[in-house]
């Protein structure tokens, strides 16, 4: 309607640019994150994921073994080789790619030379690199002890999976996503059904204090957590269960309860009388009511609920904290990430990225493939 | 047992439970107590009715009431005891923490969050819901601000780590001076002040979609004919919207707006990976963790405060919620 009256909005245009802005705004640095997951350490250090695609320069270091390489010839003695060929750096170079672009012999100055220069060895003798990486060196007496060639070359970009086999193997992530998903899928389940009996009789059925019990679920709804954390941590060392996973299920399933309730009712009391009124004359008992008729037409309030709940224990950092042990047995990957990884890999952020793309994976799978509900859920909680 | 196969037996047996729970205490008080038949037939089944509600929601407040409310009253009492838990200090934990130093950070820090986070969400939700109104890919867009939503706040603020990190070839703030010919790479996080700043966009940046999402089913709720009403005696889009539509979604303005200031008030993951609280970076939850674990007093102290915060926008929700089931 806004361009009624044939008034095509001249904004038009500057509308579309606010919003790409935003958007790429809005995307750019988890993109940052995906990017760097799968580079290459070496290359993260060396230039911006944004530089990704394009080569980057490195500065290698390599051990040319003389003494047993060397050949006598009329020239002298001669090492003759290749330095992109050396087999701990081959990896970078597959397939013939990559270029010398500057040498040098001493590692303050390791662009010292250009391709095809001829630098003075401090041990005596000559050292060439050509741009394809082939090195001769020469000298009248023979290398007594092997001699540090460091180049810098440009090398293709390398994608890699290497950060994801580290954080899963040797950092734990694996066990850790194990745990996380056998937090959250029991914590997702078992506050569903409780709530939803509740909320059926908050919604259809009369009964003195039903006014007082919403409100009461209402205020509850934003009670903030630390309030819970030491009270019931107490209360769970008193009765056996200590820091558990059954600790865990079932404080998140209290905590979840007020907006369970309060998003199922808000459902339900939506839901067409007549439908439940028929049933009742019918002689429905209101159990049957609730099992027949309400469960199934309230689908999408639940599924709506499920995704929060589900999102929600996956991602959070403090009740796992609190509730669950801190060995690596029991830790869930958000723990190990914000009390472990950044400390001990505080400046890999190849392994931080990977790290926090496991993490992310599952609820951003949940979050586009279930996108509709979510949505729905957070309108029935919050617009009438 | 492995946990993972702990937690399947978990769910059967608790969805076992639940369902035998209710089944059978329904059928006891349809059967056993007050049943439906012989000489008190109707007065029996108007008893059974009485009672049912109850019997729905006993699970659901025994919960309730264990894990929300109980804490309330649990926490104000830890907090009037020391460290140890033995002797009564009445105010004590709480006249220590205004003392220090560190807790009036943390307080100022988090007044700043509630005043910013909140507005500046909300404002931008508005303003991306507005844009993309009726924009042919809107929905494209929509989805991507809103993906943030879905990203834990750990794994947030890693994301923005590498934003704001310390070097020219990780950290895009300092790439984007780099450009503009900067020297040296700067930390914004370890600026004074202005680094709680760049804590809060993050939360922003999660909240937004929230907002967005919300306010932009808001502005189609809208009746057409306001605005072709408006269109018609001359308004431009600037006028249309902040006179005609903003006025019109103001309750739902409110709605999101308070439920931010709610989450605000419950995160302390973002400060806890970003900074772990240093460079006085401190917000009251992330505080409270100092304190968990080491001195269960001053650590409810500190919950309760956080809890005195929310009680006034507490009650001017529950007051809401009584309004709309009137």
């Amino acid at each position: 309607m806004d361009n009624i009256a044939g008034r095509k909005s001249g904004l038009s245009w500057a509308v579309n640019l606010s919003v790409l802005a935003l958007v790429v705004l809005w995307l750019i640095p988890t993109l940052g994150l995906l990017v760097s997951s799968v580079r290459d350490r070496d290359q993260i250090a060396a230039t911006g994921w944004w530089m990704t695609p394009v080569p980057v320069e490195m500065t290698f270091r390599v051990r040319v073994a003389a003494p047993d390489e060397q050949q006598e010839t009329d020239a002298g003695f001669v090492v003759e080789g290749n330095v992109l060929e050396e087999p701990s750096r081959a990896h970078w170079f597959e397939g013939g790619r990559g270029a010398v672009t500057a040498f040098g012999t001493r590692s303050v100055d390791p662009t010292e030379f250009a391709p095809g220069d001829s630098a003075e060895l401090r041990g005596g003798g000559t050292l060439t690199v050509a741009a394809d990486g082939s090195f001769r060196m020469v000298s009248d007496e023979g290398f007594g002890r092997p001699v540090n060639v460091l180049f810098q070359a440009r090398v293709p970009p390398r994608i890699t999976t290497e950060n994801y086999d580290t954080v899963l193997t040797a950092d734990g992530m694996d066990r850790a996503f194990m745990n996380t998903l056998t937090v959250a899928i029991p914590a997702t389940v078992i506050p569903i059904l409780i709530a939803a009996f509740a909320a059926y009789a908050l919604a259809w059925m009369d009964f003195v204090g039903r006014g007082v019990l919403i409100a009461a679920v209402v205020g509850l709804l934003v009670v903030p957590l630390q309030l819970a954390l030491v009270p019931l941590l107490n209360l769970h060392n008193q009765i056996g269960i200590g820091q558990s996973f059954m600790g865990i299920w079932l404080a998140h399933t209290g905590f979840g309860m007020p907006l369970a309730i309060y998003i199922l009712r808000n459902y339900m009391v939506g839901l067409p009388r007549d439908i439940i009124e028929s049933a009742r004359v019918d002689g429905a008992t209101d159990f049957q009511i609730f099992t027949r008729i309400i469960l199934p037409l309230s689908f999408p309030a639940l599924a709506a609920f499920a995704i929060f709940q589900f999102l929600w224990v996956w991602n959070d950092l403090l009740v796992a904290k609190v509730f669950l042990p801190s060995g690596s047995a029991s830790q869930v990957m958000t723990v190990l990430i914000a009390d472990d990884l950044i400390g001990s890999r505080g400046g890999d952020w190849g392994i931080l990225a990977a790290a926090a793309f496991v993490s992310i994976a599952v609820p951003l799978l949940v979050f586009f493939t279930l996108q509709r509900y979510l949505v729905r859920g957070l309108l029935a909680g919050s617009v009438k | 047992m492995t946990p993972l196969l702990q937690g399947m037996v978990t769910i059967l047996v608790g969805v076992t439970a639940c369902v035998a729970y209710f089944w059978l205490s329904n059928w006891v008080l349809d059967r056993v107590i007050f049943p439906a038949r012989g000489p008190n037939a109707g007065r029996n089944i108007n008893r059974a009715n009485l009672v049912r509600p109850w019997l729905f929601l006993f699970p659901a407040i025994f919960v309730l009431g264990l894990y929300l409310a109980y804490p309330v009253v649990g926490s104000f009492v830890r907090s009037l005891f020391d460290r140890s838990g033995t002797e009564f200090i009445g105010l004590g934990n709480y006249i220590d923490l205004f003392n220090s130093s560190g807790f009036r950070v943390a307080l100022r820090n988090n007044i700043l969050w509630l005043l910013v986070v909140p507005a500046a969400a909300t404002a931008f939700g508005l303003l991306a819901a507005q844009l993309t109104d009726r924009l042919s890919w809107g929905n494209i867009a929509k989805s991507m601000i809103f993906m943030p939503m879905a990203i834990s706040f750990v794994g947030a603020s890693l994301i923005w780590r590498f934003v704001y990190a310390n070097n020219f070839d990780i950290g895009l703030i300092n790439a984007v001076r780099g450009v503009f010919g900067a020297e040296r790479a700067i930390d914004v996080l370890q600026i004074p002040f202005w680094n709680n700043f760049f804590i809060m966009f993050i939360m922003i940046w999660i909240q937004t979609g929230f907002a967005m999402v919300i306010l932009s089913a808001a502005l189609r709720n809208i009746p057409e004919e306001t605005i072709e009403a408006a269109i018609m005696d001359g308004a431009g889009p600037f006028r249309l919207f902040f006179s005609v539509k903003v006025p019109q979604i103001m309750g739902t303005i409110v709605v999101v707006w308070t439920t931010i200031t709610f989450l605000v008030l419950k995160v302390f993951d973002i400060v806890y990976t970003v900074t772990g609280g240093n460079f006085g970076t401190h917000i009251l939850p992330s505080y409270m963790m100092n304190f968990m674990f080491r001195d269960d007093g001053r650590a409810t102290a500190v919950a309760f405060v956080i809890m005195l915060l929310v009680l006034p926008v507490m009650v001017w929700n529950i007051r809401q919620a009584r309004r709309e089931l009137r």
